[in-house]
């Protein structure tokens, strides 16, 4: 594997391409997925956006395997995931060495970060490249301390990350991920955690990437990154994607009911207002 | 006056001969409560992971193999455990698995030291698996989640990123456990161990002297406990480099500032 790329490619090397097909999830007899289709396509940004409950972050969790899914299948390049065709040809459900494996090439950057407190900005980076794909240290400190640095944290690298704000820990979150080399980036409502000031200094990282052609699912409430960055937005309620769209016609001219009214409460505040509207009284967070 | 008579009958020269110059057998004795300890605390926690880990594991066997274990032994005197794995365990079984004196190689030890430390480390085992338990299930799931997500198996994550925070939370307790350990060693004496209550007990029997004995005694538990607090104190300082917990100062701190000013604690941290 080469490291030493340069510093336009350093981000996004190879982008893959992500399909869900009737993908169905339950916990226990609550099904939250009832038969979802997701193509995401190699390079494209897509959306997830929806109320609280619509299942929008279970399907980003079955896209990495953080949930197993019940039915249906979600193919990265083509290979599924979280399942191993035998030689036979036959499916079965993949052994934990087989998904840790699929794991490698998709990120997954969390609402609350998830930040190994014991380990300094820098250690966060460069841990997994070490233990999993078996990067020599000097090389995963050079490649971590470059990632620090485009995300801007630079100076940080040897802080830990109770000394960080929100956002400082956010980024360093992404660039944990991406020191994995990944090929898809799965965003779950990144932003949501964070104090308004801070937003923007990750909303900004997250932009730069997807200008880099990295594939992006990115579950948000964000509605103006949705509609400056996404190629597509995607609306899901009740377990089920309503309607999908470029975000120009998809703003603009949303079709149905659902997301019109979805549209209407998210909007009126102020499409970067992170606090919900009141008259709902319904929460904004998961 | 009754205060007079204590003070003439306490053998102050005895008791300060039993810590300036003690006799031989004494270090020994010593060394022994000592190695027993440590030797039982290690066993005792390597079997708390074991357990800890079976009891959330996914297999229900394992899981009620853990709950057998840990109720097993925490619902039965420590003393009765003792007696049982010396005297029970060859009876059972029907072959000398403790025999008097058993040379490994590097010297002779007695089998009630071996049937000593395996019932101590059977006993802490079930308690440090509680700790260890609890300590695991502080972590916040996120911190798996996010290290699985990295491609790391479960495995890696629990060794790299959970099991290390969860130290820090483990040990304060695991600290109060090993205090326990070093002066509960001393109930190894019914079974024959020479250690520290051992040879307070048999001079003792001769001297008849048994204010003065335990009273050095005491002194020489206390000085062990009061080492193992100050390790202990460094060891929490080690596994908290990012100084996420704030803890205060602990009790050997706490002791300082009320023999030292206040402002101690503060110059002792900057």
């Amino acid at each position: 594997m080469t490291s030493s790329t340069g510093e336009a490619g350093l981000l996004a090397a190879r982008a893959g391409a992500v399909t869900a097909r009737g993908v169905v999830k339950r916990f226990g007899s609550n099904e939250v997925l009832s038969g979802i289709d997701l193509d995401v396509g190699s390079g494209e940004v897509v959306c997830l956006i929806g109320p609280s409950g619509s299942g929008k972050t279970t399907l980003l969790r079955c896209l990495n395997q953080l949930e197993t899914i019940d039915a249906g299948v979600v193919e990265i390049d083509g290979v599924p995931l979280g399942q191993k065709r035998g030689e036979d040809g036959a499916l079965r459900p993949a052994k934990p060495k087989e998904v840790a494996e699929m794991r490698k090439d998709i990120g997954f950057v969390f609402q609350r970060f998830n930040l190994w407190p014991q380990k300094s900005a820098l250690e966060n980076v460069t841990l997994a490249p070490q233990l999993v794909r078996g990067a020599a240290k000097q090389e995963a400190e050079a490649y971590g301390r470059a990632l620090l640095d485009r995300v801007g944290l630079a100076d940080k690298a040897d802080a830990f990350p109770a000394k960080l704000s929100g956002g400082q820990q956010q980024r360093v979150a992404i660039a944990r991920a991406l020191a994995m080399k990944p090929k898809i980036m799965l965003f779950d409502e990144p932003t949501s955690a964070l104090d308004p000031e801070t937003v923007g200094e990750v909303l900004a990282v997250m932009r730069e990437l997807a200008a880099e052609g990295m594939t992006m699912v990115v579950v948000t409430h964000e509605m103006g990154f949705a509609r400056e960055v996404a190629d597509r937005v995607v609306m899901m309620d009740g377990g089920v994607v309503i309607e999908q769209g470029v975000p120009a016609e998809f703003f603009g001219n949303p079709v149905e009911d659902r997301t019109c009214r979805f549209l209407a409460r998210v909007l009126d505040t102020g499409a970067a207002a992170p606090p919900p509207p009141p008259q709902t009284g319904s929460s904004d967070s998961v | 006056m009754l205060s007079a008579h204590l003070i003439a009958a306490f053998d102050f020269d005895l008791f300060w001969s039993r810590i300036v110059d003690p006799s031989s057998e004494f270090w020994g004795a010593l060394w022994a409560t000592i190695y027993i300890s440590v030797l039982a605390q290690l066993g005792g926690v390597t079997l708390g992971l074991a357990s800890a880990l079976a009891g959330r594991s996914r297999f229900w066997p394992l899981r009620f193999i853990n709950g057998i274990y840990v109720t097993a032994i925490r619902g039965t005197p420590l003393i009765v455990q003792i007696f049982f794995i010396y005297f029970g365990a060859e009876l059972l079984l029907g072959v000398t698995l403790f025999p008097r004196e058993l040379d490994i190689g590097v010297g002779v030890i007695g089998g009630a030291v071996i049937a000593g430390i395996i019932a101590l480390a059977l006993n802490e085992g079930a308690y440090m698996s509680e700790i260890i338990r609890a300590g695991l299930s502080s972590v916040d799931e996120g911190q798996m989640e996010s290290s699985i997500s990295l491609g790391m198996t479960r495995r890696q994550a629990m060794r790299h990123i959970v099991l290390p925070q969860a130290a820090r939370i483990i040990v304060p307790p695991l600290g109060n456990q090993f205090n326990n350990m070093m002066k509960t060693s001393s109930l190894l004496a019914f079974i024959g161990v020479y250690e520290l209550f051992k040879d307070a007990e048999q001079l003792y029997s001769v001297n008849f002297k048994p204010v003065e004995l335990f009273a050095a005694v005491a002194f020489w538990y206390l000085v062990l406990t009061t080492i193992w607090g100050i390790f202990q104190a460094y060891l929490e300082r080690r596994l908290d480099p990012a100084g996420a917990i704030d803890r205060g100062p602990g009790s050997f701190g706490r002791l300082m500032a009320k023999v030292r000013p206040a402002a101690s604690i503060d110059g002792g941290k900057a």
